[in-house]
């Protein structure tokens, strides 16, 4: 049965545009699915190998912007910016794992987070070649209906789950969770922490890259305040990871489904709404203090949080 | 023919100078012990030949080549294995998993992995305990996963930082039997330790390190004579 879990969860969504969903929760569903992605790309870097990223909207942006550019310079569909970005992010994500892996712990992070504003700069200030803050519009989006793009997004966020599942099954899976776990340990079993540790960067970089490119494709419109900022998408990405479960199959793709979910209910009440980072934040110190592996990784105990506990247990 | 030299190494850092000018080496199948009192540089040289320092002066050979100036996982992947003085397991893995992340280094496929880790955990008495979480289990076991997990690597010399530090008389006759199964394996060990019991028990040659200069070389009988080495260890004859 449990094997068959995430065959039968792809099919109840597959058909789900099918029983005519609202085009507003339709929307919703896509969100959370992208963000499943952008969620189980980070796990992989930061949950398995633990090498904590702040700087994912790098990863997106870049993703975003390949596709964006595509269309913009080249008159190409934003869709082959899918295949493109691959290449692109696989290229970029070396460079960074160059210059940022061989920092450990705090240091990579602070490095990543620095990471995410220097692109989102450079890409306000190359006006010439990404338009600055004028941004870059698809004049005509490819569906105006969303089912299509849930199909699309659907298709990348199961082929995303199933490759990582077979990575984390692998050797490299084993070698990711040493690393995270000792550096120097792994380093003296004959593992070379530095290749494997650029080879997660590079997996979480192209499929969070895909996840940006799927993003101008559906949104039809970006630019660098929405693809790389360091609130709206490296920290929540973080979140996404830290509130469904680190080092979880499930857990992203949980954490995605809560946090979109609550930022639109958040957003949608008066006064209280442009707060929705403050609460985001509280939600944070909350998981980290009694959930620190998340609602998959810390089930059991969550349940147990909330039912009334006897004197002598 | 000897299977690791140590050739003049120094290592200093910054101004202090935590190995100077030590050599020796380590012949094939025998069982080496480093003894030395505390500071003496003894996991220094460990670090040294393990690959996590380069030594600033002297080079290290294994079977004849240089591997001073290698990093750990590729001198790891020439045949030296080592494990820590402060236990380091993958925490929040199995036992069984701790040793399969090390096999893959020699094994082709995961089935082939998990056959030669499961083969290291029989080898050193964890086969029962295989599916702990490693964090929980007790620091004997986890010094002899240690051990189980340097195996599953197949090394040719293998490279004890005190595995017997914190361990009771049962554990450490455990321990003994297994070393002494490492050894008719072929594999040579150089082993750091304080306890003077299981050194001079195990040892075929026992070198001895004070201040980060090499003292004293020989067999354990000829060590337990020597007047420097007593006087390393328990000061010079007329102050006692």
């Amino acid at each position: 049965m449990k094997r068959f879990l995430p065959l039968i969860i792809l099919a109840i969504l597959f058909i789900l545009p099918l029983v005519g969903l609202s085009s507003y929760i339709m929307h919703i569903l896509i969100l959370v699915t992208m963000w499943s992605i952008i969620g189980m790309a980070w796990n992989l870097l930061g949950g398995y190998c633990g090498q904590v990223s702040f700087g994912h909207a790098a990863f997106f942006g870049m993703g975003a912007y390949t596709a964006g550019l595509l269309y913009y310079h080249l008159g190409l569909s934003a869709w082959w910016g899918l295949l493109v970005c691959i290449p692109v992010l696989g290229v970029f994500s070396l460079v960074i794992g160059f210059i940022c892996l061989r920092l450990r712990g705090p240091y990579f992070a602070l490095a990543t987070l620095a990471l995410g504003e220097v692109l989102r700069v450079t890409a306000e200030n190359l006006v010439k070649f990404t338009q600055g803050d004028l941004g870059i519009l698809i004049k005509q989006r490819t569906w105006v209906e969303k089912t299509w793009y849930f199909y699309v997004i659907l298709l990348l966020a199961a082929g995303s789950f199933f490759l990582i599942k077979k990575v984390i099954e692998s050797k490299l899976g084993y070698y990711f969770v040493a690393i995270r776990e000792d550096q120097d340990a792994a380093n003296s079993l004959g593992i070379n922490t530095t290749l494997y540790k650029t080879i997660a960067l590079c997996l979480s970089g192209v499929l969070t890259g895909v996840a940006g490119a799927f993003y101008m494709n559906y949104m039809g419109y970006i630019d660098p305040t929405t693809v790389f900022p360091l609130y709206d998408i490296s920290i929540v990405t973080v979140m996404v990871v830290m509130v469904g479960g680190v080092a979880t199959y499930w857990g992203p793709v949980i954490g995605a489904l809560i946090m979109v979910f609550l930022a639109e209910v958040i957003r949608s009440v008066p006064k209280i709404g442009a707060a929705h980072q403050t609460l985001f934040g509280i939600l944070l110190i909350f998981i980290i203090i009694f959930l620190p592996n998340g609602i998959v990784g810390d089930f059991r105990k969550m349940v147990g949080l909330f039912k009334p506990r006897g004197a002598l247990k | 023919m000897s299977l690791l030299q140590i050739q003049n190494v120094s290592k200093r850092f910054g101004g202090l100078a935590a190995l100077t000018d030590v050599s020796y080496s380590v012949q094939k199948g025998e069982i080496l012990g480093l003894i030395g009192p505390n500071g003496a540089g003894k996991t220094t040289l460990f670090n040294v030949v393990n690959g996590f320092y380069p030594p600033t002066k002297g080079e290290v050979l294994f079977k004849g080549e240089s591997i001073s100036h290698l990093q750990p996982f590729q001198i790891c992947k020439r045949g030296v294995g080592r494990t820590f003085q402060v236990v380091r397991p993958l925490q929040r893995m199995t036992a069984l998993d701790n040793v399969i992340a090390s096999a893959f280094l020699r094994a082709k496929d995961k089935p082939g992995a998990e056959g030669i880790a499961l083969d290291a955990l029989q080898f050193t008495g964890l086969y029962e305990d295989r599916s702990l979480v490693s964090k929980g289990l007790p620091l004997g076991k986890r010094k002899k996963l240690e051990i189980a997990r340097a195996l599953a690597t197949q090394p040719e010399m293998l490279l004890l930082d005190e595995s017997f530090a914190g361990l009771n008389p049962f554990e450490q006759n455990e321990l003994i039997d297994i070393i002494r199964k490492v050894k008719a394996k072929g594999i040579t060990i150089m082993i750091i330790e304080h306890h003077m019991k299981v050194i001079m028990s195990l040892s075929d040659r026992v070198v001895v390190l004070n201040y980060g200069e090499k003292i004293a070389e020989g067999t354990p009988k000829e060590i337990g004579n020597n007047p420097l080495v007593i006087e390393a260890y328990l000061g010079e004859a007329e102050s006692a």
